[in-house]
């Protein structure tokens, strides 16, 4: 009796452990991924809670205080920690409440061009043929024209504003999602378990969503993640030549914009939208990275 | 070698209808008329509106319109200025070889840090100088130039006064166009006091544009060399005894240029992206500049001109690019044919 194996002992073998788990593990390794995320959260929750957290309503001009400098330089005073604008608007204010402009966008731009982007690649991906070519080379046409270029010429057409300037961007980004969504697809479709489904009657909406989409997630996931820092530079580099989110609206590149002719004289209103698209920017590729090799199975090994 | 070649050029031609077509059509999106448009808030009457839409050919169907447009395209005319009256081409021309100068420094700027910094941060592998590359080249990679630009002017013209603030070269000089690019016609005009100018005012524009290359390159480069030295034919030449040297520098290097080669290539479009904002800065007297500014006047038929243009020449770097590494590499040739 005692060769028999009791069930307990079967039991005591720890379970493979869950897929997100397992990811988390991989993730945490990567101390900048790590860091990354860190920064990514605290930067979301400025940008939700800006309300409480900044000292002043980011459009407050006070005619006292026009381009005093920050707290800790001769003339500055801690009311404005980080200094104020040309027409006397507190700067940490603003760039608390300029933090949901760019999130915004960042998120909103990878939202749209991925959506169109998943839709686009499953319909070239399936149908292949005559539209499967031509949607692939509009993408290889938006692909070899600059992308910031492009950006400019559409919001130039549509007119500027920050519902253009995502709108711009997005396009101008759409082929990475596209050309990922597509690739994937096809090696996809040819496994078995797509010609099982398809045996079953698995619709083709059915096998686009249910069964080759959740299998093409991972490169998808990665690119939406380095995506959302390329469309904050993006836009804010749009905001900046005054195509973007139009003053008085508290967003970086925009007050970058309004900063400009006082680099000779004031370099805190310059100094601190850059460096917060810096960070921001920064955080979002950092994490990238690390979801990159967490999701990546060649590299797990 | 001849098949590889027509193979790859006819692939252009569809991007290059394609462009047209986006072209085209771009203008045509405009909300409201474009004889309005073009008059803008004058107004304008009635006889003299369906004079001006005959003029422009507006009048016929859209079909038409293309084919006299792509008609003019391939005679190299892009229309006109609605501002200064000048063909498009011309002021293209004119102020191509002003980003052309910027565009080329920059790149060689990255080259020139960018490859050794990659090489020895993977020959070096887990060093402080390889966590140093590749940090700073993720920052590079994550900047927004129109503010490293900002910073630099802060810096280096407003602190320490080393670089002038904006321009190609002091107002003083004037050194005869026989290339375009003033730093070589200030050398062929042996103005020395010229070529200062010009090169202080290039240096700034030159870092802020080649920033971003620099960083694709760098980390592109220490990828490439880390994969060239796992592989056996160094284990080989280490084996024979030559010096680390020589089998980092002839045996490992050259086989990870190839990939280098081709971010090189892709980078044209980074950096006439690049150029737009850095001409705006540094008030560059290039066709980025030349855009925006078309942009604040409702220039339509410079912006479009531009756009193609620009899309043509990344387009054309492309082919070469790839036709290149079809020369380097036999399997690539034979596969494509």
């Amino acid at each position: 009796m005692s060769t028999v194996v009791a069930p307990e002992t079967f039991a005591a073998v720890a379970p493979p452990p869950s897929p997100l788990r397992e990811f988390w593990g991989y993730f945490r390794k990567n101390h900048g991924a790590v860091a990354g995320l860190a920064i990514v959260v605290a930067v979301l929750l400025t940008a939700v809670f800006a309300n409480v957290l900044a000292p002043y309503s980011p459009d407050l001009t006070n005619n006292a205080a026009f381009l005093q400098p920050p707290a800790w330089q001769e003339g500055g005073s801690w009311a404005y920690p980080l200094g104020t604008d040309a027409i006397g608007r507190d700067i940490l204010s603003r760039l608390i409440f300029g933090a949901r402009l760019s999130l915004l966008m960042g998120i909103a731009v990878v939202a749209l061009s991925i959506v169109v982007g998943i839709i686009l690649g499953l319909v070239a991906g399936f149908f292949r043929g005559l539209t499967e070519i031509f949607i692939m080379r509009l993408m290889d046409i938006i692909l070899t024209l600059p992308s910031l270029l492009l950006a400019i010429v559409i919001v130039a057409i549509l007119g500027p504003g920050i519902m253009n300037a995502m709108l711009a961007v997005a396009v101008v980004v759409l082929p990475h999602y596209v050309r990922l969504t597509r690739a994937a697809v096809i090696t996809e479709t040819s496994k078995d378990y797509v010609t099982a489904a398809r045996a079953n009657g698995a619709g083709l909406l059915r096998l686009m969503f249910n069964e080759v989409l959740p299998n093409c997630a991972a490169p998808l996931i990665v690119q939406a993640s380095l995506g959302v820092s390329t469309a904050i530079l993006d836009a804010a580099a749009l905001g900046f030549l005054g195509l973007g989110a139009q003053p008085p609206a508290s967003e970086w590149g925009t007050m970058l914009a309004d900063a400009r002719e006082f680099v000779l004289r004031a370099w805190w209103v310059v100094t601190f939208p850059g460096l917060m698209i810096l960070i921001t920017v920064l955080a979002f590729n950092l994490m990238g990275d690390g979801l990159r090799d967490a999701l990546d199975p060649k590299l797990k090994r | 070698m001849l098949r590889f070649l027509l193979s790859r050029v006819s692939l252009v031609i569809p991007t290059f209808i394609g462009m047209t077509l986006l072209a085209f059509f771009l203008i045509r999106i405009v909300p409201g008329d474009p004889i309005e448009t073009m008059a803008g808030e004058r107004g304008i009457d009635a006889t003299r509106h369906a004079a001006l839409l005959k003029e422009y050919g507006l009048d016929r169907p859209v079909l038409v319109q293309y084919g006299i447009y792509i008609g003019r395209v391939l005679h190299g005319d892009l229309g006109k200025s609605m501002i200064t009256q000048e063909p498009v081409m011309s002021e293209f021309l004119t102020l191509f070889p002003a980003t052309i100068e910027l565009a080329a420094c920059a790149i060689v700027f990255a080259l020139v840090i960018g490859i050794p910094a990659g090489m020895i941060a993977a020959v070096r592998r887990n060093s402080v100088f390889d966590h140093g590359v590749m940090g700073v080249s993720l920052t590079g990679y994550s900047m927004p130039i129109f503010w490293w630009g900002l910073l630099l002017i802060l810096l280096f013209s407003v602190q320490l006064g080393w670089t002038p603030v904006s321009g190609r070269i002091a107002v003083r000089y004037d050194v005869d166009p026989v290339t375009g690019f003033l730093l070589i016609d200030s050398l062929l005009a042996g103005d020395t006091g010229a070529l200062k100018s010009a090169a202080s005012h290039l240096i700034l524009p030159m870092i802020v544009l080649g920033t971003s290359p620099l960083a694709i390159i760098a980390r592109m480069t220490r990828s490439a060399m880390l994969e060239v030295l796992g592989e056996d034919y160094i284990r080989t030449a280490r084996a024979k005894g030559l010096s680390n040297l020589r089998v980092i520098a002839l045996h490992a290097f050259r086989n990870a240029l190839i990939p280098v080669i081709t971010v090189i290539g892709l980078q044209v479009g980074v950096l006439f992206t690049g150029a737009i904002l850095t001409e705006t800065i540094f008030s560059w007297p290039g066709v980025g500049k030349w855009l925006i500014e078309a942009i604040n006047r409702r220039d339509y038929p410079v912006l479009q001109g531009g756009l193609l243009m620009l899309g043509v020449m990344v387009m054309m770097v492309n082919l070469l690019v790839d036709v290149m590494y079809g020369i380097i590499n036999p399997r690539i040739r034979r596969s494509a044919s």
